[in-house]
């Protein structure tokens, strides 16, 4: 059986050089590339060309399910299931159901905002090829990475390596599958 | 030159000083947690902390043994010290996500080495106002009554109680300060993990950092929930104080029952908030070296915010007095005067208003604002302040109200003492335990700090092309022409 191979890596020193390398390979018609970075880089969004996240109009669909989910509750108890009149106010008396309504909110909309996040990005993932390579340590310390996965259609394996070899990068590696 | 380096330093100062670059940042706070023996005072410090949480076991077991008539609360001052404490540590935690939050948003940059530990100050101090409202309950294991569940009483909380929005409120802010200061610490964890030698802590930051591993597109996503936490917090922390005063000014007690408290409230929050924020980064910088990351750039502007805050509950003060005086209601003029001079508890406002008024007044001077040791009189100064400024508006409020048939002192007992400074003790015990296994400096925000963390590309030769001077598009310093 052929051993195949996740994908090719090469590290650099500087972020200008990683974005830069990443334009160049997006420029050369590689599209299952990733970048490795110790610290959120903005540049690099359009140097990989990744499309903005759903993730915004997933919390705000979470925020509205808490709205609707407070007015629901307070609905419920004080209206439906247990009407109690207390100093003269009507039995549904919104203003006074606000502040549960907020909090809600609030709470859905912070609950998918994590935990959205971390679905969409494949977290937790406790393993992952690219931690095969040694020197990916310094990922979460001082080096960028870039990437370009075998499951590229452009991908090939000399002329991709070739590629890598021909940028700026400190060194280019093999990541085993 | 030398002129112009001083008026850029006057400007943008450094938020991160001395010569550093990704892998000196990164080791200098990671090796706190990683690789430098536990120092000394840690241990010391940790063991009185520790030492004094058992205070507060103690007087849990014997509250939860014989009941809240331990404490000195009674009619007609049926809300004291456990109130009292609530609201102070609530306040406390105030600070912390405003630096995280608030700040964020506003593009503060210098709230990027200082947010760490000040969200783990929140999550602590809620954690000890948390315990007040509980035991005081008389019953804290039916505490879950509080919530609505479907219960076969067929009971419901109700909802239009203030105590109830408090409910909702703390928890709520209990639980997303917990998950914003979690996600701050993903990337760190991760850090951690790939610098750790022993197994076994490797082990457990590879589990809490969820398999994080830097790349572009999880960045992507994690600025953005960062930011929209960021979002949510912001009016979530203004609304907990708010409805912390709610608890009083919706009720009909003279001196409790005033529309302007929640914003009183909410400064007031801010001000003790970062007073315990100074109070615990002055040691910490000096006990683990990181003046390079908390400057005293950090310091000074704290020191502002802290007179700003200030001034703001001051203004509360006389506002307060105004409409006493304003309102024409007979009962409220009278507090007034029963609270500021012809009550029994007049040198406790006096004492409030030296703290929180007067003495930052020093704050406007270069001097006072500079000295590291006067800043730290001062938070402990307002500390102390803050808690004077409950005390006086509800023990005043309550101990002569409508009825002089049911008039009363107030005093509290041991037992109300010991739980306060048993929280203390878990607040520190707490924070030791924080600054030993977390990173407290966020590391990767720091990173984005250095010069190095720039992307020099097309807008320097933008820039170039337009100046024809030497210019590079710095992100940490907006350009300046």
């Amino acid at each position: 059986m052929e051993h195949k191979l996740h994908g090719i890596m090469a590290e650099f020193d500087t972020p200008t050089q990683l974005v830069d390398a990443a334009r160049r390979a997006r420029d050369e018609g590689y599209v299952k590339t990733d970048a490795f970075s110790p610290f959120p880089l903005h540049e690099i969004d359009e140097a990989l060309g990744i499309k903005r996240s759903i993730l915004p109009y997933l919390i705000f669909a979470g925020g509205i399910t808490g709205l609707v989910s407070g007015l629901g509750l307070t609905y419920f108890v004080h209206v439906i299931d247990w009407p109690i009149i207390v100093g003269g106010r009507p039995a549904f008396s919104l203003p006074a159901f606000i502040p549960p309504m907020f909090e809600l909110t609030i709470l859905f909309a912070a609950f998918v905002a994590v935990f959205g996040m971390l679905f969409l990005n494949g977290l937790p993932a406790p393993y992952h090829p690219v931690f095969n390579v040694p020197r990916f340590a310094l990922a979460t310390r001082e080096k960028f990475f870039l990437i370009i996965e075998s499951a590229d259609p452009k991908y090939d394996y000399a002329e991709t390596r070739r590629f890598m070899e021909s940028l700026d990068a400190q060194e280019v590696f093999d990541v085993e599958d | 030159m030398q002129d112009d380096k001083e008026l850029q330093q006057k400007l943008h100062p450094a938020m991160v000083e001395g010569d550093h670059s990704f892998a000196t940042v990164t080791d200098k706070i990671s090796d706190l947690t990683l690789k430098k023996k536990t120092p000394f005072h840690w241990f010391f410090g940790f063991a009185i902390a520790f030492m004094v949480m058992q205070v507060l076991l103690i007087t849990i077991v014997w509250l939860v043994t014989k009941g809240v008539g331990v404490f000195g609360t009674n009619q007609p001052v049926g809300w004291a010290f456990p109130i009292i404490n609530f609201v102070w540590w609530i306040g406390i935690g105030h600070a912390g996500t405003l630096i995280s939050a608030i700040l964020l948003l506003l593009n503060q940059k210098w709230r990027t080495s200082i947010n760490r530990f000040a969200e783990a100050m929140t999550l602590f101090a809620v954690a000890c106002a948390g315990l007040y409202p509980v035991f005081h309950t008389g019953r804290p294991w039916l505490a879950y009554w509080l919530f609505p569940y479907p219960n076969t009483m067929s009971i419901w909380p109700q909802f239009r109680s203030p105590l109830i929005w408090d409910v909702f409120a703390v928890s709520t802010y209990a639980t997303v300060s917990l998950l914003f200061w979690y996600i701050g610490l993903i990337p760190d964890l991760a850090t951690l993990r790939d610098r750790a030698k022993n197994k076994y802590f490797k082990f457990v930051y590879a589990i809490f950092s969820w398999g994080w591993r830097g790349s572009a597109r999880h960045w992507h996503r994690y600025e953005l929930t960062y930011l929209i936490l960021a979002g949510l917090s912001t009016p979530l922390v203004l609304s907990v104080h708010s409805t912390v005063s709610f608890d009083f000014s919706v009720s009909q007690i003279p001196g409790w029952h005033a529309t302007f408290f929640p914003p009183y409230f909410v400064a007031g929050a801010i001000y003790a908030g970062f007073a315990m924020v100074l109070i615990l980064a002055i040691p910490l910088r000096h006990l683990y070296n990181m003046s390079d990351f908390i400057t005293k750039t950090h310091l000074i502007l704290m020191g502002k915010v802290m007179l700003a805050t200030g001034l703001i509950v001051g203004y509360s003060y006389i506002a307060e007095i105004f409409f006493g005086w304003y309102g024409g209601s007979q009962y409220e003029w009278f507090m007034i005067k029963n609270r500021i001079w012809e009550g029994p508890y007049w040198m406790f406002y006096w004492c409030l208003i030296f703290c929180n008024v007067l003495s930052i007044q020093f704050l406007w001077f270069k001097r006072f604002r500079e000295s590291e040791f006067w800043l730290f009189i001062f938070s402990i100064i307002v500390s102390i302040g803050m808690w004077l400024e409950r005390f006086v508006i509800i023990v005043t409020s309550l101990q002569r109200d409508f009825l002089p048939s049911s008039w009363a002192m107030y005093s509290p007992t041991i037992f109300d003492w010991s739980m306060f400074v048993g929280t203390l003790g878990m607040f520190f015990t707490l924070l030791f335990l924080f600054v030993r296994f977390v990173p407290v400096i966020s590391i990767f925000e720091v990173r984005t700090l250095l010069p190095e963390a720039n992307v020099h590309g097309h807008q320097q030769d933008f820039e170039e092309n337009v100046n024809e001077v030497e210019y590079t598009y710095d992100r940490t310093d907006p350009p300046n022409e």
